[in-house]
């Protein structure tokens, strides 16, 4: 017991060093309009936008070189607040770039997963755990949605699966009357 | 003596509709078949379950413990079996399910072994944990865990300890025949938190539209002999009962925008909250039951005591709901929440079960557009502007609405009940409310969400190095070893070579290294595949190897592309 939690603060020590080095290290010197741009983006890292994460596409925006309606995770919510903070034109998503779904996570069928590590390979945001060999599975807090990793599964074994609702989600509806009919 | 009382600022007076259920005392009610528990009934952590389907519980047992500390504990209401801990219907509007207990009692009702505590003689943070085991919150509505409230502050001793017995929402009575009928075990409870809070002062305050239970409290504060006690009559005006605007009519402190009153030496609970403190320490009685209101649309409104879990249905039966029913309102018409069925279970935030019906509450005119008219604002209690919130919160911009402050909103009414346009702006208030948490949440998760991004990226990174650094240790390795063979056949063929090879050298050292290597190996092969052939085939071939040779040894310093 007491080995098992020095192991675990152990590595939860290391992790976080390695984690604030990385942040001072990878730090991308402060362009503010990129970070105004990337702090709107959902930080799905999906790439649907035709960028390889949200931050290049961040860039690609802050430089003239894409439009605001590229991002389906993003969705409408998305488009406007660029459109505010940038400036420009509200236009509706781009279809080539998707549409917008509701939120979901990816769910391994532990059945059939044969442990060949492609999918943890393919997730942006290491929300897969596992080994060669060894059953995977998703840390369903830590994952975005971004199906990146079910093209890669060889035996078509991750689905992806909306996020029920529960009371500390639960959201009041928007109030709707009846519009009074004009005498 | 006469207090000097204070006024909070708006308020309205509704009709109370508080006489018809206060005509017969508290009732109560025959065991239903079964009890719904829900595990998650306070603020706070969801409680682990304790038991298993299949179990006997007693009465008062603990079926759920807190988890962590700002969570509350919750009990068997009654003794008998645990049928099943599944997803049940919970009273909140949602109509979601959440994690419940099913008793099926077995009719008798037995206690299980009960633990008193002193509390003059246990230390303060015993009884803090005894207190949450025993599952005691907020009464009032709020079902704030109690214990976290029970501490003195940094001062080590409170100024005044507010306790709320205002009731000021219409129909609601649970809390004045409590202390009608209670009186002398509700102030023992106050006592025992008075003195875990060291408060100099206790005030009691009470509507005056209660005057048999001020009446009632008074007598028992005389009769236990306390000093530093009072039960202090305010004027009848909603919302009296919020903390703030009490702690503002009694004590004339007004807590500013985003402070708590206990930075101003106050604290305040609710009667009920106070009888439950007295149950708990004085006869061991977890919380597993509380004083219910039923009016409405029934024959008879009473007030009843129910067992945490009964089915609302069930209790509505003994007042007799009258045709028409629609819907059941958990609290008051001002501030109540509609139930998504009928047998949902009563739970610790239960004080009142109204019935409701088309022509008690017939359904809001029509929504006309804001005139302007500044009623809203002169009605809030908070001192808002509810108009300006109204405003940004139809246009969904969250961002303003929280400049307007519309978190210090109570959801108390006051504004949608006094505008002339029939706005419910209430419904717009939560509704803005719960979409910045939510974008809260997302906010969170995205951040969170970049971090393992860049993490990754860092990881992929690094690996990307480390591999490298291993290949060209490897290639070092082997250009130590090559010019180390590459010397010493230099200096057996006549040292020729220098003295200390430069990297140009030992470039080239290492091409011809490989090349005799690649050598041998053809040599070997070739060995191999002309061993049986005759001596004359072999002169011939030892010939042509000869002349392939001498016509391969110039371009040695053009290297082949395959280098090591
Ligand atoms: S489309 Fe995907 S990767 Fe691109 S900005 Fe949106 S969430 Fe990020
Ligand atoms: S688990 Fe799959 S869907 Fe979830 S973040 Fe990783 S790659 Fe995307
Ligand atoms: S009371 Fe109604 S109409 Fe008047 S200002 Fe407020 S929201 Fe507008
Ligand atoms: S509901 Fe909110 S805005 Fe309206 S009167 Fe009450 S506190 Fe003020």
């Amino acid at each position: 017991m007491l080995t098992a939690i020095l192991i675990m603060t152990g590595i939860a020590l290391v992790l976080g060093a390695v984690l604030g080095f990385a942040s001072i290290k990878f730090k991308v010197e402060g362009d503010p309009l990129v970070d105004q741009i990337d702090a709107i983006l959902p930080q799905t890292q999906c790439g649907q936008c035709g960028f390889p994460g949200c931050r290049p596409y961040a860039t690609a925006i802050a430089g003239g070189e894409a439009e605001i309606n590229q991002c389906p995770p993003g969705g409408e919510e998305g488009i406007r607040k660029l459109a505010d903070l940038l400036g420009r034109e509200f236009k509706p998503l781009s279809e080539e770039h998707g549409v917008e779904k509701p939120k979901a996570v990816a769910v391994i069928d532990e059945a059939t997963c044969i442990g060949c590590t492609l999918c943890i390979q393919a997730c942006p945001v290491d929300a897969i755990v596992g080994a060669a060999k060894q059953m995977h599975t998703i840390i369903a807090a830590d994952c975005t949605g971004c199906e990146l990793c079910l093209a890669p599964c060889p035996v078509d074994c991750i689905s992806m699966e909306p996020i029920a609702e529960t009371v500390d989600t639960w959201k009041w509806r928007y109030p709707v009357f009846a519009i009074k009919q004009a005498a | 003596m006469l207090r000097k009382l204070f006024s909070f600022h708006g308020g309205v007076k509704p009709a109370t509709h508080k006489d018809q259920s206060t005509l017969d005392p508290i009732a109560p009610v025959p065991l239903p078949e079964r009890l719904v528990i829900p595990l998650h009934q306070s603020v706070g952590g969801q409680p682990r379950p304790l038991v298993q389907p299949g179990e006997r519980v007693f009465k008062g047992q603990r079926i759920g413990a807190a988890d962590g500390s700002l969570s509350s504990a919750v009990h068997a209401s009654t003794s008998g079996l645990v049928r099943d801990i599944v997803p049940a219907v919970m009273p909140h509007t949602s109509g979601l399910t959440t994690l419940s207990v099913v008793i099926e009692p077995d009719g008798e009702d037995r206690w299980g072994e009960l633990d008193k505590v002193r509390f003059r003689s246990t230390p303060p943070d015993e009884l803090r944990d005894f207190l949450r085991d025993a599952g005691i919150v907020g009464l009032g509505g709020a079902v704030f865990p109690s214990h976290l409230k029970l501490k003195p502050g940094k001062e080590g001793a409170l100024q005044t300890l507010v306790i709320n017995g205002a009731e000021c929402e219409p129909f609601i009575t649970c809390d004045d025949m409590l202390m009608r009928e209670r009186a002398g075990d509700m102030l023992k409870g106050i006592i025992a938190m008075r003195h875990m809070l060291q408060a100099r002062e206790v005030l009691i305050g009470i509507e005056d539209n209660k005057p048999q239970a001020i009446a009632a409290v008074q007598a028992a504060i005389a009769a236990s002999g306390e000093t530093g006690i009072e039960a202090v009559a305010i004027p009848t005006r909603y919302p009296a009962g919020g903390a703030k605007q009490l702690i503002r009519v009694l004590t004339g402190i007004e807590v500013p925008h985003g402070r708590r009153s206990t930075d101003f030496g106050v604290q305040c609970f609710n009667v009920g909250t106070a009888y439950s403190i007295f149950e708990a320490l004085e006869l061991g009685r977890p919380l597993i039951s509380r004083i219910v209101t039923v009016a409405g649309n029934v024959d008879a409104p009473r007030n009843y005591e129910v067992l945490i879990g009964t089915p609302m249905d069930h209790v509505v039966r003994l007042s007799g709901a009258r045709a028409g029913t629609d819907r059941y309102i958990m609290g008051g018409p001002m501030m109540g929440a509609r139930m998504p069925a009928f047998d949902v279970p009563v739970v610790k935030a239960t004080n009142c079960i109204l019935v409701g019906s088309p022509a008690l509450f017939p359904p809001p005119p029509p929504e006309m557009p804001c005139i302007r008219c500044g009623e809203c604002a002169k009605a809030c209690p908070a001192d808002l502007a509810p108009f300006e919130m109204y405003w940004h919160s139809r246009a969904k911009n969250f961002g303003k609405a929280q400049e307007y402050h519309l978190f210090d909103c109570i959801e108390c009414g006051c504004c949608s009940f006094v505008c002339p346009s029939h706005i419910p702006l209430v419904d717009y208030f939560r509704f803005s409310k719960s979409e910045i948490w939510a974008r809260e949440r997302e906010k969170e998760a995205a951040d969170a969400a970049r971090d393992r991004f860049e993490f990754k990226n860092f990881r992929q990174e690094r690996e990307k190095q480390e591999k490298a650094e291993k290949l060209a240790a490897k290639a070092a390795a082997t250009r130590e070893k090559v010019g180390a063979d590459g010397a010493a056949t230099a200096t057996a063929s006549g040292g020729a070579a220098p003295a200390k090879p430069s990297a140009d050298d030992a470039k080239r050292a290492l091409i011809e290294a490989a090349m005799e290597k690649a050598r041998q190996q053809k040599a070997q092969v070739q060995a191999r595949n002309t061993d049986a052939a005759d001596p004359a085939v072999q002169a011939e071939i030892a010939a042509i190897e000869a002349r392939r040779l001498a016509s391969a040894t110039p371009p040695t310093d053009s290297p082949p592309s395959s280098g090591a």
